[in-house]
């Protein structure tokens, strides 16, 4: 009875929601839950889960070299690959908010990069563009630097993957774009009046008020770099290497979980993960009330 | 004030003033100066890439330049030709139905949840919203090897399904919340008459919220292509024979199989691989930078 008059109630919105819920229960909870039980195991698909308490969490801390290297690789690769990307795109988006002609086109321009950049097209080309015999040798030669092998050099093979990601800065700068046009007009003539010139303006008016923007950017491409994936196994051909040193998280995941099948271990690294990317995350939240600037 | 002084003073204004706008015309030059070097740098790779994918092989290696003797036609003939005696049509057909079916379950689902969500009332509903908008920010890591045991148990190993079926159930959140941020937007007017009229939720889903719709469910769409269409991780773990492969898994199976011999051929089809992003890109510009301005988009 009770059943009935809730479903007379609430039956149509839950119809609506019935793909949506079957999926949250199918993909989300219930993976979870699964996975939360893994990581305190070893398994390898084909026989049972063995209980093996917190010895997968415990191991990788203390055992597993290539572990603690993925987490300084991608570490690097987050922090100035984010860096690097926001400190273009908010320069390019200044610029082009000067009202110049051609304004769409510029955009359209600087945006193409991110469309491609995730594809394995591009980095296939990026493992050409930066090998021995590629283009950005030939580039340095005619100012006589000499080159070298960017991608096995363990030196530089992180970095052709940052420049990667920097290029791809269009889409916060579009983000960027549309948050400048949202700064009104007689804020800066206010600024003017008060006796600010260009740089004062730029400094007290355009950045503070683009703070929100700054931070919704930055936690986006964080919680999306400490996850990427397809260039560091395209570029070094799935390995990690030259050294290990384009290891990314993700890839030493997909190594541990789906090459040498241990599931268990690769269970306990996804939850390690999440732990660092909602620590970030929080840490970013409590740094804003110093540095993020809302309107009341 | 005298006539001339009134003169003066505007003459003063007029000097100001054109000295002001020269500067500033010198400004723009600089600046488009500045814009159109990037432009060029920005670009550079991607031309070079289509110089490269047409030039003969020994005139790709240590060629950074975009001109060659002479051109060819050759690599994408021998592109086209494909990985062990599969076509790249192959892979092209199989790329477009994971897309085109993720589109449709995309929509669907998506469009059904964002309904109830911005316009029914029902138990928990706040709940299940905020559930919704934790399950946006959860890394997929954490639910992937689950996944992959389920799919594995059900046989769907090296089938489209694990690609598609979850696509059916608005498994990306982002979607759901563009989508009810635009019908809230839409107004409830419209609802209200339509109920007077005698219609109900289901009909007003399907001729009311569905058709005014169309803009955010073009930008649905679109972003729902160019990520599956990039996609590479998910092909990687559910798609192993070589007749399933997509694009993606084509291009660094090529890549395997001809070593670094076949660059020509590798680039041509790694263009042709970009081709259906591109004309998305050129034919709905608008819808895409709507989806990125509303936020959260991966781009």
């Amino acid at each position: 009875m009770a059943f009935k008059r809730f479903f007379k109630k609430n039956g149509i919105g839950y119809l609506f929601l019935s793909p949506w819920l079957i999926g949250l229960v199918t993909f989300t909870i219930i993976p979870i839950i699964f996975s939360m039980y893994l990581s305190f195991t070893d398994y390898d698909l084909f026989s049972n889960p063995t209980w093996v308490g917190l010895d997968n969490y415990i191991n990788m801390f203390t055992l597993d070299a290539r572990f603690i290297n993925s987490l300084k690789v991608t570490f690097i690769y987050v922090f100035f690959g984010v860096f690097f990307e926001l400190c273009f795109a908010l320069l390019l988006a200044i610029i082009l908010n000067k009202g110049l002609f051609g304004l769409r086109l510029y955009r359209a321009i600087y945006y193409v990069p991110s469309l491609f950049g995730a594809s394995v097209a591009i980095a296939l080309l990026w493992r050409q563009v930066f090998g021995g015999n590629g283009f950005i040798n030939e580039i340095l030669a005619w100012f006589g630097i000499e080159g070298h092998n960017w991608i096995s050099n363990p030196d530089y093979a992180l970095w052709t993957l940052i420049i990667l990601k920097t290029w791809q800065f269009g889409a916060p700068m579009i983000i960027f774009l549309a948050g400048l046009k949202q700064i009104p007009g007689d804020l800066y003539e206010a600024a003017m009046v008060d006796g600010a010139n260009k740089w004062k303006q730029f400094l007290k008016v355009t950045i503070p008020l683009l703070t929100p923007i700054i931070f919704f950017n930055m936690i986006m491409q964080m919680i999306n770099s400490f996850q990427a994936f397809t260039s560091a196994y395209i570029v070094s051909n799935g390995s990690g290497g030259p050294l290990d040193s384009t290891l990314f998280y993700t890839l030493y995941l997909y190594q541990q979980g789906f090459q040498n099948f241990k599931m268990g271990y690769a269970s306990s690294m996804a939850w390690v993960l999440l732990v660092i990317i909602a620590f970030f995350t929080a840490l970013a939240f409590l740094s804003a009330k110093k540095w993020v600037h809302y309107e009341q | 004030m005298t006539r001339s002084q009134n003169e003066n003073n505007s003459l003063i204004t007029q000097t100001y003033f054109s000295q002001k706008y020269r500067k500033k015309r010198h400004q723009n030059k600089l600046y488009h100066l500045f814009l159109l070097i990037g432009s060029l740098i920005m670009l550079y790779p991607l031309l070079w890439m289509l110089a490269a994918s047409f030039k003969l092989p020994n005139n790709i290696f240590n060629d950074a330049g975009l001109l060659s003797e002479s051109y060819t036609l050759a690599n994408y003939v021998r592109g086209w030709q494909g990985v062990s005696d599969i076509s790249f049509a192959v892979f092209y057909k199989n790329s477009f139905t994971i897309s085109g079916l993720s589109i449709i379950g995309t929509l669907l689902s998506c469009s059904m949840a964002a309904y109830a969500f911005a316009r029914l009332n029902f138990k928990f509903r706040y709940v299940l919203f905020a559930v919704m908008l934790v399950t946006m920010m959860l890394p997929t890591h954490v639910t992937l090897i689950p996944q992959y045991i389920i799919f594995h148990k059900l046989g769907w190993v090296n089938t489209f399904f694990p690609l598609i079926v979850p696509k059916f159930t608005a498994i990306d959140g982002f979607f759901i919340f563009l989508l009810i941020q635009f019908i809230r937007g839409l107004p409830s007017e419209l609802d209200q008459a339509a109920t007077v009229d005698g219609c109900g939720p289901i009909q007003i889903y399907l001729r009311i919220i569905l058709p005014l719709s169309v803009p955010a469910l073009a930008t649905c769409a679109i972003f729902t292509f160019i990520w599956t269409w990039n996609d590479f991780f998910s092909n990687l773990l559910y798609l192993n024979t070589t007749s399933m492969y997509t694009v993606s898994l084509a291009l660094r199976a090529f890549l395997d199989a001809e070593g670094q011999s076949l660059w020509g051929p590798l680039f041509s089809m790694s263009l042709v691989s970009l081709i259906p992003v591109f004309l998305i890109f050129i034919f709905f510009q608008k819808y895409l930078i709507e989806g990125i301005t509303t936020g959260g988009v991966k781009g």
